[in-house]
């Protein structure tokens, strides 16, 4: 589904990513977990085609990253907008049809039928009405992730989506997405690698400027190399 | 009042300017929301004070200063909009720099036209009252334009105007909307000329959309509101000015510019009163 060989980055003279190498494959749940500052953020802009590496290549279901957007829901860290922006949840939803069906005018029934199926598949049908000022950091990231799905992608991509919201929230929208990692590929960014090892089918390290492993036969032994503590152990059960 | 009332019965030339005045909100409620939720007053405001080089080289060269604004217009749209885009470090200083750069090329032209400097004032502060009939169709067709792009575009403007970044994502031409968008403000600059002139209008640009945003949620509401409230300042401040003979942009401005800080003060208390009535509610 996404492949990266050889890509290196950097902004200005700092390395972000140094020769990275490695494959997203269909229906994987991939946790991309490393220190912050470590590069996460930046490999996810590369995959969305936000910015172009310096060095290699990457490539989406076969293609550069630019021409597969419609089929990449992604779900960024920080809203990208006000949070006083004057918008009911239901059109800030609708936006993510664009670039699916018709471009000129209005929306069609398909679209609000599709805004519709996401809220309720996340549980957030009554909020639909709500203006988006008035929800909290744990509705809000369950719109972002709506906004995300309405364009049924067949790769969703989440940057630290629980940074924000609390532990049970948390686990609450890594229960939604282990239910959509059956009819979609998912790449999770994190920092917090103890939570989504509970979750993720496959974790790839990012540290700095340098690439821990990303093979099947990544184990705790790397990540505690990586973060210096055996990660095992902190795989919590609550 | 009266007077103002029977004169505009019995003056064709008061009818013209409330007409005029009419247009120019329907341009400002409509584009002044985006302005207003897009947070780029500055950059409009950029656009708006660089119009009177174009408005200075038309009267210069001898053609119609409306068209030398409308060029003007666009050029300093596309110009500011080249640099927010590409230029992001030093995009403040450059847009304040074309901005008094613009107003001073006008300040030049007009200085060379013999016999013109008269007409300075209007073109600064606006003269409602001498709006021509060809400017008020030519207003009528601005807004036309103006109305048919926001219509069809709509769902990318929001996106852009909501989220960039997402928009980009969704195979939204982001770029080129966001200059389209400073066209349109461009072409709204032009519409307003003539009712408070362009040093004031970034205030009838932003403040009825302003004060729409207290109290609603969502951005058609906001136009509307917004177009309402344009019309009712301009009439009003017309009204208000004609007996005394003032200058009736000032006016306009000024009540404007009360309603908003009323306004402000109201929405702020009725806020912190919810927080506390929602706190006193049993959840």
């Amino acid at each position: 589904m996404i492949e990266l060989q050889n890509v290196s980055f950097s902004y200005g003279l700092v390395p972000v990513l140094q020769q990275i190498n490695f494959s997203v494959e269909e229906g994987e749940f991939l946790g991309i977990v490393g220190p912050n500052a470590g590069g996460k953020s930046t490999l996810l802009k590369l995959i969305l085609g936000l910015i172009k590496p310096q060095t290699g290549t990457v490539s989406v279901l076969g293609k550069k990253p630019t021409q597969q957007r419609t089929q990449i829901g992604y779900v960024p860290q920080y809203p990208g907008f006000a949070r006083d922006f004057p918008i009911t949840v239901e059109q800030a939803v609708l936006l993510g049809r664009l670039g699916s069906g018709r471009q000129f005018g209005r929306y069609n029934a398909a679209d609000y039928q599709a805004v519709q199926d996401a809220l309720n598949e996340l549980e957030a049908q009554d909020l639909a009405q709500r203006p988006i000022s008035a929800l909290s950091g744990g509705q809000l990231q369950r719109i972002l992730l709506a906004r995300a799905l309405v364009s049924e992608p067949k790769i969703l991509i989440l940057d630290e989506p629980t940074a924000n919201i609390d532990m049970r929230i948390e686990s609450d929208i890594f229960d939604h997405l282990r239910e959509l990692n059956k009819r979609l590929t998912i790449l999770v960014v994190s920092h917090d690698i103890a939570f989504i090892s509970d979750y993720v089918s496959r974790v790839a390290c990012l540290n700095r400027t340098l690439v821990c492993h990303t093979t099947d036969a990544l184990d705790g032994h790397l990540i505690q190399h990586l973060y210096g503590e055996p990660v095992r152990r902190v795989a919590h059960v609550h | 009042m009266t007077e103002f009332l029977s004169a505009l019965v019995s003056q064709p030339f008061l009818q013209m300017s409330l007409l005029a005045g009419l247009l120019a909100s329907l341009g400002c409620g409509v584009i002044g929301t985006f302005v207003v939720v897009k947070r780029i007053t500055f950059l409009a405001g950029g656009i708006a004070h660089s119009v009177l080089a174009g408005m200075g080289a038309a009267v210069y060269f001898g053609f119609d200063p409306l068209l030398g604004a409308l060029i003007a217009a666009i050029v300093s749209a596309l110009l500011i909009g080249w640099i927010r885009l590409n230029w992001k470090t030093q995009e403040d200083t450059l847009i304040g720099a074309i901005w008094a750069m613009g107003m001073a090329v006008g300040l030049l032209f007009i200085a060379q036209t013999p016999g013109y400097t008269s007409s300075l004032t209007s073109y600064l502060f606006g003269n409602i009252l001498l709006v021509p009939e060809q400017d008020v169709w030519f207003m009528g067709i601005l807004d036309l334009v103006l109305l048919l792009i926001v219509g069809l575009f709509y769902r990318q403007f929001l996106a852009v105007i909501f989220d960039e970044e997402f928009a980009r994502l969704r195979g939204v031409p982001v770029s080129f909307f966001y200059l389209l968008l400073l066209c349109l403000i461009a072409v709204t600059v032009v519409l307003l000329i003539h009712v408070v002139g362009l040093i004031l209008v970034i205030a009838l640009l932003t403040l009825p959309a302003a004060i729409a945003g207290h109290y609603v949620h969502s951005l058609g509401w906001m136009m509307l509101i917004a177009t309402v409230l344009g019309s009712s300042f301009t009439i009003g401040g017309l009204a208000i000015s004609y007996s005394p003979d003032l200058p009736a942009g000032p006016t306009i401005i000024l009540l404007a510019g009360s309603a908003y800080v009323i306004s402000a003060i109201f929405s702020h208390y009725r806020l912190k009163r919810r927080a506390r009535q929602s706190l006193s509610m049993p959840s």
